[in-house]
């Protein structure tokens, strides 16, 4: 397969996984925003998403003060953001149109459609729209697309890349969102445990869409290590960082005996997924979660650049 | 419509033979239905993705052609003649091609004047003295084609570089297949559809020497942003080859290679659509990205070959257009089947007096020019047009060819009213490769306006699909 | 005459880049006025391709390098027999037809200037042959713009030079090719090297001239810069229509730009 048409199926999903994390963001911001104003107040709250995003500055040079307006527009529809929702999508949208004809029908339906709509949304007088509005189409939008990809796209190379992308990019996004929560979020120290911690924790499960997953898996207690654990070590919970790199492996082990031969990406996701599985919780806390978090985006980054070299240069040998 | 236009369906004697199998299927067609049908033929053609111009029109990428549902019909034996001289043609024309850039045999006889060729800008002096496998310099000719009367074809003009517009050949028979089977049941219209496959075919017999194995073949588009993008990705689809920009090959040592997944992949056969002065920087353009630096020094060593051949251009140039039968008589030894349209050179002082004195009768058009567009058509024009013309000819009367204003036939074509004739002219795809190859078919465009003879898709052009009655 | 010849140039790079390819026209082809003794070109960890003749005769090579991290050399060595043949290229074995080269570039479209210098130069010749009117064409040349370095740049085009009043062998070639043109002569641009010339006078070692097409001689050298044919002190590496299409090395950096170029050239004459 062309390497470009391999990096436009690979950088497409990654688009699609993070508008929809971006659709999260917005939900979790929006919900702690409905919170009373404790301690360092909403502002901080809306602060630390746009970090976790890494576009604060692009924010404030372009919009100045934190209005909760703004920062819903600016991570929904502003085409300057790229990791708006309507940047991601159009992004996914023009990289499936380059390789058009490595999707099938129903995928490219779905994309194309889910363009369409947002087209629709933007030119929709701003006022009228609700930020649960929103987050509902983007979710329900990513959901249809991802099964007409796995309902419809033969098993081959593309579908592959396909799975790389999302993997890669969920697992980025689930340590950024819990990294907001746990070292961003909270005003300080003295909180933890408190209401407004509780409150916080619930919100980022409830963004996650696993709320109630936790609460079977867990008996409903709310804890950091348990939290922690849930998102990070459980293998059950697809967003976990253990479940993304058990994607990532199965994914790259397909196209190891697909093309007869192992690279460096493949070392790589193996020993990533060594250390995940072998982990247990207080390890990570004794690191530190922060520090942890850190270290995991910076080596699914470098995982990602791996697999970048390998496969989507051409260039390898 | 005048009588002096050959209508296609009706002469003299009623209903002509090709057309009698459709006979019964316009004539009850209820409006509604039509117009349901001609609804669902545009909803196929967006599902397609078809919504590019053909032959360099430009404009909107995302407009539809007209898709006009009544059918351009050829008799078995009318084709036969076609078939004959359109092939004739292109061989002659690669003749020509693989001479100029040899001895230039043609030259020295003194039947084309050496710097109509040699001066030309589309004469690549950086393939001269290159024989290209087989010898083969344009491999899809493209020959367009207007008919006067029932025996009587004019060439119009040749395309040796990568005419476009032939996904509409097959998507036109595709979509009418689906909108009317019983019409391919009552008629024996001979398939098109397997244009990819002898493509394909074509391409891989000239494959470069050093090739050894099954040629890997591709197409290199200039990306998705061309206007012609979806025909590139349509037929590498159909042929199963990669589609490929710049950006995807590179050249080291002495091949080309494909950058893939599975890491360099050596390419034998482009099928390229981008022009001559983008192919390489390190040849021609030098701030040309479309291209692949290095290309022509692996293509002039033999390491890959370049459809249509660099240098191609020379031989649909339209100052040597009218040179073309005398290709056929000095090359073939035969006499040209198709004729071509009589055509004045400004370029010759006394050619270009009869075409200022005969403006208002003529079409006058650019030399380098396509997609009617900086011509005149001296009958459709008012006095002030020519006027406004002939001071613009006057700067540089050299740049310009006149001809006559040809008559051109007419088909039936569903207008608002029902059916009324309208004129149409054809272009034929010819593959030449080691065999050269026909499809009975070809694409017809049609000038929905009443009276108009301009057929281009941005000028209110449509689209037909182009039967050929298959011998009994 | 032996020549020998040393060619360093050197790239050197900042920051590493994706990769560099050239196209070389760097070995000399083999004529009457020159035989090769022995000649090599090594762009060390590049890959090299084979050489081939273009239809023009010149031997041409790719080379290409991936991931540069500072410096890329091309070194040319070699030894060469020439003779005199008082500037007529005879023995070359080329395809290209004479008349091909009667075009223009950018870089050798003539101004008014160059087609005054052309009327006045021609009109107190007569009925003078194609060979005296070119001889004319390279003093009148030579006279209209003093070999000046610096005066002009790599991108320079005839009608700039003229207007300049100055130039080098480059913009000498350019302006002698608008000029034949203009007489009516298919003209090229040659680039080769020259060893220094008895009478001391300026040069580049990298050189440049003209080839004019005269019915019944062939294509005959002209060196306005030293408003001379190319004797046995002259090397001829190839022709195009202009300095870029003739260029020794024509070439692109992938991914980055290169930050210097260092280029020697060393021509000798050996004792014999």
């Amino acid at each position: 397969m062309l390497s470009r048409t391999a990096a436009n199926l690979y950088w497409m999903t990654r688009y699609l996984e993070r508008s929809e994390t971006t659709a999260r963001l917005l939900d979790l911001g929006f919900r702690n925003a409905l919170l009373p104003n404790t301690g360092g107040g909403f502002r901080n709250e809306w602060s630390a998403i746009l970090q976790s995003k890494g576009t604060l500055q692009n924010f404030t040079e372009k919009y100045g003060d934190l209005k909760q307006r703004n920062v819903e527009s600016f991570l929904f529809f502003d085409m300057d953001n790229p990791s708006s929702v309507a940047s991601c999508i159009t992004s996914a949208r023009e990289n499936a149109r380059i390789v058009r004809t490595a999707l099938t029908t129903q995928v490219w339906d779905a994309i194309n459609t889910s363009f369409q709509e947002l087209k629709e949304l933007m030119r929709r007088e701003r006022s009228s729209l609700e930020v649960p509005e929103l987050t509902d189409w983007s979710l329900r939008t990513a959901a249809q697309i991802r099964g007409a990809i796995e309902a419809t796209q033969l098993r081959n190379d593309g579908y592959r890349f396909m799975n790389l992308g999302y993997a890669v990019e969920r697992a980025d996004n689930t340590a950024r969102l819990l990294d907001v929560k746990y070292y961003v979020l909270l005003p300080s120290v003295a909180y933890v445990g408190s209401g407004l911690d509780n409150y916080q924790w619930t919100t980022l499960l409830r963004a996650l869409s696993a709320h109630r997953a936790y609460n079977w898996a867990y008996g409903g207690e709310l804890s950091a290590a348990q939290i922690a654990h849930f998102l990070i070590l459980n293998p059950k919970f697809p967003r976990s960082l253990l479940s993304c790199s058990l994607e990532v492996n199965e994914h790259l082990d397909h196209l190891a005996r697909m093309y007869d031969r192992a690279t460096p990406a493949q070392e790589a996701a193996r020993k990533l997924l060594g250390e995940l599985a072998e982990a247990q919780i207080e390890d990570v806390f004794d690191e530190g979660l922060h520090e942890f978090l850190s270290r995991m985006i910076s080596e699914n980054a470098g995982l990602g650049q791996c697999i970048q070299d390998q496969y989507l240069t051409g260039e390898a040998r | 419509m005048s009588e002096a236009y050959f209508n296609e369906m009706y002469d003299g004697n009623g209903l002509r033979p090709p057309y009698q199998g459709l006979e019964g299927w316009y004539q009850d067609m209820p409006t509604e239905f039509r117009a349901f049908k001609q609804a669902e033929a545009e909803d196929l053609f967006r599902r397609f993705g078809i919504t590019f111009a053909v032959y360099g029109d430009g404009g909107d990428p995302d407009r539809l052609i007209p898709f006009d549902m009544f059918p351009r019909v050829f008799a078995a034996d009318e084709w036969r003649r076609l078939e004959r001289g359109i092939k004739q043609r292109a061989r002659a024309l690669n003749a020509f091609l693989s001479d100029v850039y040899d001895r230039g045999e043609i030259i020295r006889a003194g039947r084309i004047p050496a710097d109509l060729v040699y001066r030309n800008e589309a004469y690549e002096i950086a393939v001269a003295g290159f024989r290209p496998p087989l010898g083969i310099f344009s491999h899809i000719v493209g020959i367009d084609l207007v008919r006067t009367g029932a025996d009587q074809f004019y060439v119009l003009e040749d395309n040796c570089r990568t005419p476009s517009g032939v996904s509409y050949m097959l998507e036109n028979r595709e979509v009418m297949m689906r909108m009317f089977p019983h019409l391919f049941q009552e008629n024996r219209v001979a398939p098109v559809d397997n244009y990819a496959r002898l493509l394909k075919r074509t391409l891989a017999s000239v494959a470069p020497a050093k090739c050894d194995r099954d040629p890997n073949i591709v197409i290199l588009t200039p990306g998705h942003y061309n206007s012609a993008y979806y025909e590139h990705s349509f037929l590498a689809d159909l042929m199963g080859v990669e589609l490929v920009e710049g950006q995807d090959l590179f050249v080291e040592g002495d091949f080309c290679w494909m950058r893939t997944t599975q890491g360099p992949r050596k390419v034998d056969v482009i099928y390229r659509r981008i022009d001559d002065a983008f192919l390489d920087p390190l040849c021609f353009r030098p701030d040309s990205s479309l291209g692949v630096p290095g290309l022509m020094n692996v293509y002039r060593s033999g390491g890959v070959t370049i459809c249509s051949a660099p240098g191609a251009g020379v031989a649909d140039d339209k100052a040597i257009y009218t040179f073309v039968p005398e290709m056929v008589r000095f090359y073939l030894g035969e006499a040209p089947i198709l004729e071509n349209v009589p055509t004045w050179q400004c370029a010759k002082p006394d050619e270009y007096k009869y075409v200022q004195e005969h403006l208002a009768e003529l079409v006058v058009k650019e030399v380098h020019g396509s997609g009617g567009y900086g011509m005149l058509v001296g009958p459709k024009a008012d006095k002030a047009t020519i006027e406004t013309f002939a001071a613009k000819l006057a700067e540089n009367p050299g740049n310009y060819i006149a001809q006559p204003t040809l008559a051109l036939s007419t088909c039936p074509t569903f207008v608002e009213e029902g059916i009324a004739p309208r004129h149409v002219d054809l272009r034929p795809y010819c593959l030449v490769g080691r065999d050269v190859e026909l499809v009975p078919g070809g694409l017809t465009r049609v000038a929905l306006t009443e009276g108009s003879l301009v057929v281009n898709s941005s000028q209110g052009g449509g689209v037909k699909d182009t039967w050929v009655i298959a011998e009994e | 005459m032996i020549l020998t010849v040393l060619h360093k140039t050197r790239y050197e790079f900042a920051t590493p880049v994706g990769g560099i390819i050239q196209s070389l026209r760097l070995t000399p082809a083999r004529c009457e006025g020159q035989k090769i003794v022995n000649w090599s070109v090594d762009v060390p960890g590049a890959v090299i391709g084979e050489l081939f003749s273009d239809g023009a005769g010149d031997h041409i090579q790719t080379v290409s390098l991936r991931n540069l991290t500072s410096t890329v050399e091309v070194n040319v060595s070699g030894k060469v027999e020439t003779r005199d043949t008082a500037g007529v290229l005879r023995g070359h074995r080329e395809r290209v037809p004479p008349r091909a080269y009667m075009r223009n570039t950018p870089r050798t479209e003539p101004n008014r200037a160059i087609r005054e210098l052309v009327e006045d130069t021609l009109a107190v010749m007569g009925t003078a042959s194609a060979l005296d009117r070119a001889h004319a064409l390279a003093s009148a040349v030579h006279k209209a713009l003093p070999y000046t370095p610096g005066a002009t740049h790599a991108h320079t085009t005839a009608a700039e030079a003229m207007n300049e009043g100055l130039g080098v062998c480059q913009d000498h070639t350019h302006v002698m090719i608008a000029c034949a043109h203009l007489a009516g002569l298919p003209a090229r641009y040659v680039s080769g090297y020259l060893n220094a010339t008895e009478d001391g006078s300026p040069h580049e070692a990298s050189h440049a001239w003209a080839e004019i097409y005269i019915d019944g001689l062939g294509w005959v050298g002209f060196d306005a810069s030293n408003e001379s044919c190319p004797n046995d002190h002259y090397i001829r590496l190839g022709s195009g229509l202009d300095a870029q299409d003739a260029a020794p090395i024509r070439g692109l950096v992938l991914g980055g730009a290169e930050e210097s170029l260092d280029v020697t050239v060393v021509i000798e004459a050996q004792q014999q």
